[in-house]
């Protein structure tokens, strides 16, 4: 096995006398396509919001390509190439698709402030370059015709797809999806698992995602972990958790 | 609709009856008389009679005249294309500049108080309208900028056009710094920390009186130069030319105030081209989405920090150019001139133009400023009046004189 992408070691934490995320270890390989399930209030937002920064865990390491993110704040989390969707989508509403996406670019081809006021040849081109870009995202999800509508308008799968295109503009390494399904017709739910596959073979990207509807998780991931009250009970192949007695104890209750 | 019943009426009109009672009680019918020594508590019953029964008598008949009156909404501007808009444009800028010449001083003098209040509004739209950041302390910054000139001219001697640059950057420093801390709070804490701060800044002008005089201020502070000519019947240094002199005019006092106004004017038209070019940048469309969703800002890589502290600053600095300016028009800085009311007001010419809205803003700045003016002889009821007229605004334009429409990024075709 190659050098892991991110590394998550031993990590935990805890909301005052809550044991939320418990002894938590995982690795994504670059390009690799990895799933954390498990039942309602497990944790698995906990150990997402762990890793973009959204918390500081209370013990743990998280290393991204050897180089310690733990602790970081969130916008330089994202800054290193992890990027992240919400659960309940989180556009901005009152902004166009596109304008989603050139917001997303901000921390790239930003000309100065100067430039901008006096609108320069130099901004007018890092502008263009920005808007070519949204152009391609939303063709690569098929929303180019909704490009000026608002995105609080959009239809809730366009919604979220666009939000997808949102964290794939800022060229991340690792894309983490926070329940991408949830919402979704079956129809939606097999195009989205099309799109994490090509997202990861086209553009290089590694995926983590929380997901529970099973059908999307064995079908796209290559390893899984499931956690329960806040602790990892199965780290496996798809084939190896399906048939894990501990694992369908935790989603069926005992018999 | 339905109409409510007659006895739901009464009883509605009868609660307002007593509120206002209430309300009018202490202001209205108590007098406090003065009789050497003792004072006496004279209630003078007959207003509040009257008062309550005119409160009666419409809050029972409103219901009725409610569906008689005619709808009233303000009209939404139409879109012009932009052959007819620059046409527009043109138009009013070439008035705007021509009109002083053959006005009354009163009235170009209230116009130039307009355009600073122009200038402060379209600054304190970038932090509140554009970022969203509740600031009631806006007033500190234009203190820092007039105070700037003020103690450059008295401990240094600058002049007024040396001094303003420098004037915009001290009040940007002062965002700046303030802004450091108090940007990690949101919402109400932020108003209320912003607050505090406008605060400290004028006790700090009142209390460090070997420096800027303390509660009486800094007098005698020359107005600008124009190109290096004074304006003034005499010049200050012997041997120098005048305005009036160099020109060949016929000195005439209306000079200074026409071309203060005409400051005022450039310095507010500055104003609105750099805020109308900077919500159209990434940097206005990162504080648009700050201002939605933080979280998602975050996720994406935005320092929230960064750039709420770049409105923050850049705001201040808007207030700081307004302040020299002040300072120069009234020859004399004090603290009393930056009193929290101050805060207050340029704020509600931001929400009451509606928030983000430039054309808004300006309307409402040029209304708030000009309509006391104007009525003086309804000075003593300016709060009141001023109280009714965000009331009404709130039942009938909530969103403010001129919403904000959205600049969109369209998609080239």
């Amino acid at each position: 096995m190659s050098a892991p992408l991110l590394q998550v070691s031993q990590l935990s934490m805890r909301f005052g006398g809550l044991l939320a995320v418990d002894g938590i270890a995982l690795d994504v390989q670059p390009q690799e396509i990895f799933a954390i399930i498990g039942p309602n209030g497990a944790g698995k937002t906990t150990v997402f919001n762990c890793i973009s920064g959204f918390y500081r865990p209370t013990t743990g390491e998280i290393t991204l390509s050897g180089e310690r993110i733990a602790g970081q704040s969130s916008h330089q989390v994202a800054n290193h190439g992890v990027v992240r969707t919400f659960q309940n989508v989180r556009l901005f509403k009152a902004m166009t698709a596109l304008e989603n996406l050139l917001v997303a670019q901000h921390r790239q081809h930003n000309a100065p402030l100067l430039s901008g006021l006096f609108n320069t040849a130099r901004y007018r081109r890092s502008e263009e370059q920005k808007i070519h870009n949204a152009l391609h995202w939303l063709d690569v999800m098929g929303l180019r015709d909704m490009a000026n509508r608002e995105a609080g308008n959009l239809a809730y799968g366009h919604q979220r797809r666009l939000e997808i295109a949102r964290c794939m503009i800022t060229k991340p390494r690792l894309l983490m999806l926070d329940e991408p399904a949830a919402g979704l017709n079956p129809q939606e739910k097999k195009d989205l698992q099309q799109l994490i596959d090509q997202l990861r073979r086209e553009y290089a990207v590694a995926v983590l995602l929380i997901e529970h509807d099973m059908g999307l998780v064995m079908g796209v991931s290559e390893r899984i972990l499931v956690m329960e009250y806040g602790r990892p009970i199965a780290l496996g192949l798809p084939e190896e958790i399906r048939n894990d007695e501990r694992v369908i104890k935790a989603y069926l209750g005992e018999a | 609709m339905q109409t409510p019943s007659f006895s739901h009426n009464l009883r509605h009109a009868l609660v307002a009856t007593v509120l206002a009672a209430i309300v009018v009680l202490p202001i209205f019918t108590l007098h406090l008389e003065r009789a050497g020594v003792r004072t006496t508590i004279v209630p003078e019953w007959s207003t509040l009679l009257w008062g309550c029964l005119a409160v009666f008598v419409v809050q029972l008949l409103r219901p009725m005249l409610a569906s008689k009156l005619p709808k009233f909404s303000l009209p939404t501007l139409p879109q012009a294309a932009p052959a007819q808009r620059n046409a527009l444009l043109f138009s009013i800028a070439f008035i705007a500049i021509i009109w002083p010449f053959f006005a009354g001083r009163n009235a170009v003098d209230i116009a130039t108080l307009a355009m600073i209040y122009v200038m402060l509004g379209l600054g304190l739209n970038v932090v509140v309208g554009f970022a969203g950041l509740l600031d009631l302390g806006f007033v500190g910054f234009y203190a820092v900028g007039a105070y700037t000139y003020a103690l450059l001219f008295h401990w240094a001697g600058w002049s007024f056009w040396e001094a303003l640059p420098l004037a915009g950057a001290a009040s940007a420093l002062f965002g700046f710094v303030l802004g450091f801390p108090v940007l990690r709070l949101r919402g109400d804490y932020l108003a209320i920390v912003t607050l505090g701060f406008g605060e400290i800044i004028r006790l700090l002008l009142v209390n460090l009186t070997d420096w800027t005089g303390g509660p009486d201020g800094i007098s005698s502070i020359p107005k600008p130069s124009v190109l290096g000519l004074e304006m003034a019947r005499n010049p200050s240094v012997e041997g120098a030319s005048t305005f009036h002199q160099f020109f060949g005019l016929e000195f005439n006092s209306m000079h200074m105030v026409i071309f203060l106004y005409l400051m005022a004017l450039l310095l507010a038209t500055v104003t609105l081209f750099i805020s109308n070019r900077l919500i159209r940048m990434p940097i206005g469309r990162a504080w648009e989405a700050l201002r939605e969703d933080e979280i998602a800002c975050r996720s994406l890589g935005l320092n929230p920090m960064k750039i709420k502290l770049s409105a923050f600053t850049l705001g201040a600095m808007f207030a700081g150019f307004g302040g020299a300016f002040f300072a120069a028009r009234q020859g004399i800085v004090n603290p009393e001139s930056f009193t929290f009311i101050e805060s207050a007001l340029i704020l509600a010419i931001v929400v009451l133009g509606g928030m983000g809205s430039q054309l808004g803003v300006i309307l409402a700045a040029i209304i708030l400023t000009t309509l006391p003016e104007l009525a003086r002889e309804f000075s003593e009821y300016r709060m009141l009046i001023f109280g009714l007229v965000m009331i009404l605004m709130m039942i009938w334009r909530p969103q403010g004189l001129l919403p904000m429409k959205r600049h969109q990024v369209e998609v080239p075709a």
